[in-house]
């Protein structure tokens, strides 16, 4: 039988902000065990949530960006259940009107339509602290609990199961990690937990209308194990099926280092967390004014950037979707297109050596040493003639290593571009004299040897000869 | 005069002449503790050393010519305030040994304007009660007849009040947890709006009905107090920005002409004779001054205890989960962490909290939620709309307090649901979410204290301020005071 895998994604969000969702606590990362806490986050007696207007700023542009409704009166509800990381005893979300509501994103992948994936919702709520085993707590063999984290803003963005492959999950998960950072509410940085997603996953017989019983599959960290861990359990199910078993509705913890999925708990050991309206929080109202003040805030979207590029700069689809891959490079696409014009240019330089400058130094484009300024009086340089496109690369391996303007270091080193003819002359003359078989056998029809011919006399001028003028000149003086 | 027997007004004019000082008055107060606590057990902590290093501040600050209404005057406070340093139990021995990091909005309040603490003051376990019996730290006996409880939560607040421990107290009133014991003691007892006073730092127990309100010998120092506590704070979600008025500035001004609505659900057969007899009078003393009554309808009221019972203790269940001997509070030595967290509760909790947690949980579980809690929800909503249409025709509304007064100690321990409908009368406030007043309105065959309950609309805490002063000046039945005998 054939069968029909049904996914949809669960992804927590850690936000941006300075301060935490319901305190005033810093919320930056490393910092002493328990030195970022207050009677808030540490759930003493009598503490209450104050809620952190940032956070509804960012989950407002969150909802935006994909297409969400924002609920004009969302309720924080409680979800109770004990565990030594969750100080109150219960964490602050949303469970009934988080929000935002019924979103979507497009996804393609190659070779086919595209398809809309729906977003449930979106809803806000905060992070627990975390166990520390074996440090904090001294002598012996005991664990201890750092509150740091505990507060954290995060968002959950719940899809609907409208995903049919790891392939589309990925797609989707790529495609929202590009929102959230390109919006800068996210550092989306996955290993360290910052972008987390649950995957829920089930299958069911091609042309089934019903269903299976789905597995939950909790906290994958990379794109990579989020495909590895999908295509496992599509495997297991189906395989468990095959052999007459039935899958049980349970909760799965992916194990990078086999590959597999394990059982973490059944439904039966599943929590009845209690969800009740906060009744520390009173209800976040939101206007439509706020609403449209959002809408007016939020960046041109990678989408829309895309297509603007492919429609005024003329890119073509591939060259526009990897320049919008991140906000940073679009910007310094954008100002490099700017201050040169020549924007298929100004893109193959960006898709080239930036970006193998960056990759190989492990770099973001925000620290990119060549601004995008001095990439476009480099491609001047060789718009004028200056230089040649070869010459132009060690000119730019200097401006990444020193800082320097590009005419600088062409005219430190001696790199213009020679395209006096006398002197090229003078070159292809000795050339043609040291290598007579060759001038031979080009009249004789070889036309081949041409080649050998220009890479002797870039060779000799050290690469400075103008090539256009070289290929003239030889061509004159061959031909006799 | 005895120096403890003076209220806010009388001590401050002494503090101000110079008569007295803030170490004289407080030394009386500590003797006076000393003196009848064996007898009464309002204290859970007396804090003599503390107390008389801020009546020294206090005097300085008098001297300096500092002399607000509440600089150097001694009080004490319901152990269900933060006080930063100071031992806070909340009458419970899961935080038998917690020493909190920071101060309750409302105490920081009182504190900043000069006033001197006492002490922590003994409550029922967590606010769940409403004769001080489920404090783990002993039971507090009312001064008026020490055989029979004080009323709870705030047993100690009032009973202090009454035995002339301290000027003022403050309580906090979940169902009725100011107001009852009030009356039972024969002091003054206001329960505000909710959202007037900050809930920052007051050890939760119901948190969409609890309120911080003030107990005092009379009127005019209870709105003092209440002028002292009430205010937004950025802190408390829930707290409303909306400017406090004067309450004493209007205390004058009478009730000529004002409605006063009388719920026909409020005077019900088997209402106590004394108590009775005690609203007659009341009503009769009103009319006299002025005032117009109307018969109104709460036709709800019937559904309020139990609309309580489920609100509360879901919430309480909830807000009760961080007493997990994790991080602060009571540990029990245990094998592993399911062990810890069921020992270290078992042991910490009392057997009404447990009683509650277990109701609140059950109403909070899948499958029973929208049965119970939701339904609640919904009646609760069916209330506020009762008092809002009965407020329509009315300035303020005048009831009973309790159906009887204080009753003996043991004599409802045993069975929670009459010991529940003690607070019949109180508890449709809390869920209205509007303020109330408890005032002395007379005493029992056996002399003990009936107090008398005005009603007002949300933020009208002036009105019955006003209203219940008016009241006090035509009476006597604030004056007498309980003749405690020393244990033979």
């Amino acid at each position: 039988m054939k069968y029909q895998p049904v996914i949809g994604l669960e992804v927590h969000v850690q936000l941006l902000t300075d301060t935490k969702i319901f305190c005033g606590c810093s919320t930056t990362f490393g910092a002493e065990p328990n030195s970022q806490t207050c009677p808030v986050c540490l759930g003493l007696p009598g503490a209450l949530p104050v809620l952190n207007k940032k956070v509804v700023e960012f989950a407002i542009k969150a909802g935006l960006a994909t297409n969400c409704s924002i609920t004009p009166r969302s309720i924080f509800a409680r979800k109770n259940y004990f565990y030594p990381d969750l100080p109150k005893g219960y964490q602050i979300s949303q469970f009934e009107e988080p929000i935002c509501q019924h979103g979507w994103l497009d996804i393609q992948l190659e070779g086919e339509e595209p398809k809309r994936i729906g977003i449930t919702r979106i809803h806000m709520e905060e992070d627990a602290g975390k166990l520390v085993h074996g440090e904090l707590s001294g002598p012996g063999d005991g664990s201890g609990v750092d509150l740091n984290r505990a507060c954290t803003p995060l968002l959950e963005v719940v899809s609907e199961p409208d995903l049919r492959s790891s392939d589309e999950a990925v797609s989707y998960l790529k495609q929202l990690h590009q929102i959230v950072t390109w919006l800068g509410l996210c550092d989306g940085n996955m290993e360290e937990g910052s972008f987390r997603c649950d995957a829920n996953v089930s299958v069911m017989p091609v042309g089934a209308e019903k269903y299976g019983t789905r597995a939950e599959i909790k906290n994958v960290n990379s794109f990579k194990f989020v495909k590895q861990a999908i295509e496992y359990e599509i495997q297991r199910q189906i395989d468990l099926i095959e052999d007459g078993g039935t899958v049980v509705q349970e909760t799965r913890l992916y194990d990078p280092n086999s590959g597999k999925t394990r059982s973490m708990r059944s439904k039966e050991e599943a929590h009845d967390y209690r969800y009740f309206p906060d009744p520390d929080l009173v209800p976040l109202v939101i206007g439509p004014e706020w609403v449209e003040r959002s809408r007016s805030e939020l960046p041109e979207l990678p989408e829309q950037r895309q297509q603007r590029f492919m429609a005024d700069l003329g890119l073509p689809e591939y060259d526009a979707q990897v320049l919008t891959a991140s906000r940073g490079v679009a910007d310094y696409f954008e100002a490099g297109v700017a201050a040169h014009g020549n924007a298929k240019a100004v893109g193959n330089w960006i898709m080239g050596e930036i970006t193998r400058g960056l990759n190989d130094n492990g770099l973001g484009i925000d620290a990119c040493p060549v601004t995008p300024g001095q990439l476009a009086e480099l491609l001047k340089l060789i718009d004028k003639g200056t230089i040649s496109g070869k010459i132009a690369k060690t000119v730019f391996d200097e401006m990444w290593r020193s800082g320097k303007s590009p005419e600088s270091i062409v005219a430190e080193q001696g790199l213009v571009q020679v395209s006096d003819t006398g002197a090229i002359e003078g070159i292809i003359d000795e050339i043609m004299a040291a290598n007579a078989g060759q001038v031979e056998e080009y009249r004789g029809g070889k036309e081949k040897v041409f080649g050998f011919f220009v890479g002797q006399v870039m060779k000799a001028s050290k690469g400075k000869a103008n090539p256009a003028v070289v290929n003239d000149l030889l061509l004159n003086k061959l031909r006799g | 005069m005895n120096i403890f027997d003076m209220t806010i007004h009388q001590l401050h004019g002494a503090l101000k002449e110079r008569k007295l000082s803030s170490v004289e008055a407080t030394t009386a107060m500590l003797d006076r503790i000393a003196a009848v606590e064996p007898q009464i057990g309002s204290f859970i902590t007396v804090t003599a050393e503390g107390a008389l290093a801020a009546a020294s501040a206090a005097d300085r600050r008098i001297a300096a010519g500092e002399c607000d209404l509440l600089t150097g005057i001694p009080l004490a406070i319901k152990d269900i305030f933060l006080t930063e340093g100071i031992r806070t139990t909340c009458g419970s021995r899961i935080l038998d040994s917690f020493i909190p990091p920071y101060s309750a909005t409302s105490w920081e309040k009182l504190r900043d304007r000069g006033a001197v603490l006492l002490g922590k003051l003994n409550q029922d376990e967590f606010a769940m009660g409403s004769s001080n019996e489920s404090s783990a730290f002993g039971i507090t006996r009312n001064p008026w007849d020490t055989t029979r409880i004080p009323g709870g939560s705030s047993g100690g607040s009032a009973a202090a009040v009454a035995a002339r421990q301290a000027v003022a107290t403050l309580g906090t009133d979940t169902g009725g947890s100011i107001r009852q014991p009030a009356s039972h003691c024969g002091c003054v007892g206001l329960k505000p709006t909710y959202g007037r006073v900050s809930r920052y730092g007051v050890i939760a127990y119901a948190s969409s009905l609890d309120q911080v309100g003030p107990l005092t010998r009379d009127v005019a120092d209870c709105a003092a107090m209440m002028g002292a506590v009430a205010g937004y704070d950025a802190k408390d979600s829930t707290s409303v920005d909306t400017p406090v008025p004067d309450y004493g500035a209007t205390l004058n001004e009478g009730v000529r002409g004002m409605k006063i609505g009388l719920p026909k659900e409020y005077f019900i057969a088997g209402l106590d004779a004394d108590v009775q007899k005690a609203m007659s009078e009341a009503i009769e003393t009103y009319r006299r001054l002025g005032a117009e009554f109307v018969d109104v309808s709460l036709p709800h009221t019937e559904y309020a205890v139990a609309t309580y019972y489920l609100i509360a203790a879901a919430e309480a269940s909830s807000n009760l989960a961080r007493y997990d001997g994790v991080r602060f509070g009571h540990r029990a030595a245990a094998d592993g962490l399911l062990d810890m967290y069921t020992k270290s509760r078992s042991e910490g909790f009392g057997s009404e909290v447990k009683r509650r947690i277990m109701l609140g949980t059950y109403a909070l579980s899948s499958g029973y939620y929208d049965a119970y809690y939701v339904k609640a929800q919904k009646v609760r909503t069916l209330i506020m709309n009762d008092f809002i249409s009965a407020f329509a025709d009315v300035d303020l509304m005048l009831t009973p307090v309790a159906p009887t007064p204080a009753f003996r100690i043991g004599e409802k321990a045993d069975d929670p649901l009459l010991m529940y409908l003690s607070d019949i009368f109180t508890i449709p406030v809390n869920l209205a979410g509007t303020c109330a007043l408890s005032i002395p309105a007379g005493f029992s065959a056996d002399g003990l204290p009936i107090g008398m309950q005005l009603i007002g609309k949300p933020f009208g805490e002036s009105t019955i301020l006003r209203a219940g002063y008016a009241f006090e000046q035509a009476t006597e039945w604030h004056r007498r005071k309980a003749e405690i005998t020393a244990i033979t």
